[in-house]
């Protein structure tokens, strides 16, 4: 499979990263080649296999209805780039 | 089915809804933080919810059970496995950059909702979907000229989104979806519902047709936070879209947002491109599956749910559906009357509370919790209207009393000395002084002006302050005049 020039900007932009157009070119290439080896996936006859979740056999692990964690502000915002009076703090986003 | 008058004739409106409800529980979704309302912003944050690299989900087997409580209550299609995926989409609030939620698989297939509308008539809308969700933080856009606070305290709550099927042709068939579902989430103890708290939301989907026609391009109006907000979107956006065709225009497909404080709705431009979630499952998160007998064991300690208690209250108590529809959409209205209407005369006890009780609740602005009148005590008031200590009328002016003190019935008529009299000999003496006092009168009506045996029962019961009992006063003042 191969992807356009549109495709990847329109992909770029979806994951908010800034691609300056004259690399489109090179990525849709890139990621084209990927996307061709991934495919190869495809000439397996998988019709009749249910999708593997887990290498081991394993069920979702449950927790109990109880609080155990929260409660450190602090260390929660620490890592904000901008916070006040407990809040972390973004350039104004708003319809 | 009612149509919208439109320049070209009739329009049909189609209205689905998909509501967000909150799941009642201690510990949010994924993590072990606290959920309850009202904290300390940031304060009930685990690195989970702040989505700090590294960070594993585990699910909160007790949102699992309400989940699968609710699509009980719902009459849906328990799914026993289910997947979560990742819902991909860039915000301030969604620190994680997608939101776990389940598209394909949900955890509830299929179910329905019986409306109860205004009329006494019932009409069955299609449940599509209920899935399990993560809450996004809130934005806070009021605190600053330039700036947005985030709070994340809300991130990772458990929310249920239940999709109905577009079933519903108006406003107030969707104001009644939105309180049937309400109420049977609070029967559940699933979703307390309270719109006010944002604990229920609700995205409207509205398109127009002619009647008969295929669907029309639909537009979706994003977080209504009350019912009558939901019926005025409804209303309002269905006139616009009608508008737009009849003057040649076309609908666009988009997400709109009602403003509360012009009554219109309007485009969310913003909110476009991102309808691109490119969801995945989860890989953090293996499926979920369930246990068939574990599902069978919730479902036997299922309450008894609103439309079985109504259909009991109509057969147990003749109650007409109008009635049991008011006594059955809250639980605790519906316990309420079932006291007070335990070996006594159920009809009587409806109307008592369904009239007196509710209306000076309405009055007072108070919720059948703070009823000041217990069932009890309204109970021992219709027993003393039934044992002929008071008449139907002194009641309520006892229940007036009992309202403002939350005094004994039997107390307050002791007090005031509203017993009824239904000693003859004291009639007797009040109608043979009514009667002395209008001789007039008494002669006009012997000449045939029958009319006037509404004015000396009015003045006898003057005479005993309303105390006399009225059937006694009717037979003996009848014998007298006809004497």
């Amino acid at each position: 499979m191969s992807l356009d020039k549109a495709t990847v900007a329109k992909i770029a932009h979806l994951a908010r990263i800034k691609v300056p157009d004259d690399e489109l070119d090179h990525l849709a290439g890139e990621l084209s080649q990927i996307l061709t080896f991934v495919e190869q996936l495809g000439e397996v006859d998988t019709q009749d296999v249910p999708p593997m979740t887990s290498v081991a056999a394993q069920t979702l692990r449950r927790r109990k209805d109880e609080v155990t964690d929260g409660g450190y502000r602090d260390a929660v915002l620490s890592n904000g780039p901008e916070t006040a009076e407990g809040f972390y703090v973004v350039p104004k986003v708003v319809e | 089915m009612s149509y919208i008058q439109g320049e070209t004739g009739d329009w049909e409106i189609v209205i689905g809804l998909e509501v967000h409800a909150q799941v009642i529980s201690n510990a949010k979704l994924f993590s072990g933080a606290a959920t309850a309302f009202g904290a300390e912003p940031n304060s009930q944050v685990s690195f989970v919810d702040a989505a700090f690299p590294g960070m594993l989900p585990v699910i909160n087997e007790h949102c699992i059970e309400q989940a699968v409580r609710t699509g009980l209550g719902l009459k849906a299609q328990i799914n026993l496995h289910s997947v979560f995926d990742r819902k991909n989409y860039f915000y301030a609030d969604l620190p994680q950059g997608y939101q776990i939620s389940q598209y394909l698989q949900p955890i509830v297939g299929k179910g329905e909702i019986v409306l109860d509308l205004p009329d006494g008539s019932s009409r069955t809308v299609g449940v599509t979907r209920l899935h399990l969700e993560q809450d996004a933080g809130k934005s806070l856009h009021d605190q600053h000229p330039a700036k947005t606070y985030i709070d994340l305290n809300r991130s990772g709550v458990a929310l249920m989104e239940i999709v109905s099927e577009p079933d519903m042709r108006t406003a107030e068939e969707a104001g009644a979806y939105v309180r049937k579902l309400r109420s049977i989430l609070r029967y559940l103890g699933t979703c307390d519902g309270n719109m006010e708290e944002g604990s229920m939301r609700c995205d409207v989907n509205v398109s127009v047709r002619k009647p008969g026609a295929p669907f029309g391009t639909r537009c979706e109006i994003k977080n209504v936070n009350s019912i009558r907000f939901v019926m005025q979107a409804i209303e309002y956006e269905a006139r616009r879209q009608i508008e737009i065709i009849e003057e040649g225009g076309k609908i666009d497909q988009e997400t709109r947002l009602w403003d509360t404080t012009k009554f219109v709705t309007r485009s969310m431009r913003s909110k476009e491109e991102a309808h691109d979630y490119r969801y995945f499952p989860d890989p953090d998160l293996l499926p979920l599956e369930l246990d068939a007998d574990w599902v069978e064991d919730i479902k036997k300690t299922l309450p008894e749910l609103p439309d079985d208690k109504k259909a009991r209250f109509i057969s147990e108590y003749k109650l007409s559906p109008y009635d049991a529809n008011v006594l059955v959409s809250e639980k605790a209205r519906a316990d309420f009357y079932e006291a007070v209407a335990k070996g006594r005369d159920p009809k009587l006890a409806a109307n008592w509370v369904t009239g007196e009780l509710f209306g000076y609740l309405n009055k007072a602005g108070k919720e059948i919790e703070e009823s000041p009148v217990s069932a009890e005590n309204l109970g021992g008031l219709i027993d003393l209207i039934a044992d002929n200590t008071i008449s139907g009328r002194i009641a309520k002016e006892v229940f007036e009393a009992m309202f403002e003190t939350g005094e004994k019935p039997a107390d307050i008529v002791e007090k005031k000395g509203l017993r009824q009299v239904t000693d003859t000999g004291a009639i007797e003496s009040s109608i043979d002084a009514v009667l002395a006092a209008n001789a007039d009168k008494v002669a006009e009506f012997r000449s045939g002006k029958d009319k006037l045996f509404g004015f000396f029962v009015g003045q006898v019961m003057k005479a005993t302050q309303g105390k006399a009992n009225p059937a006694l006063v009717n037979e003996i003042l009848m014998a007298k005049l006809k004497g």
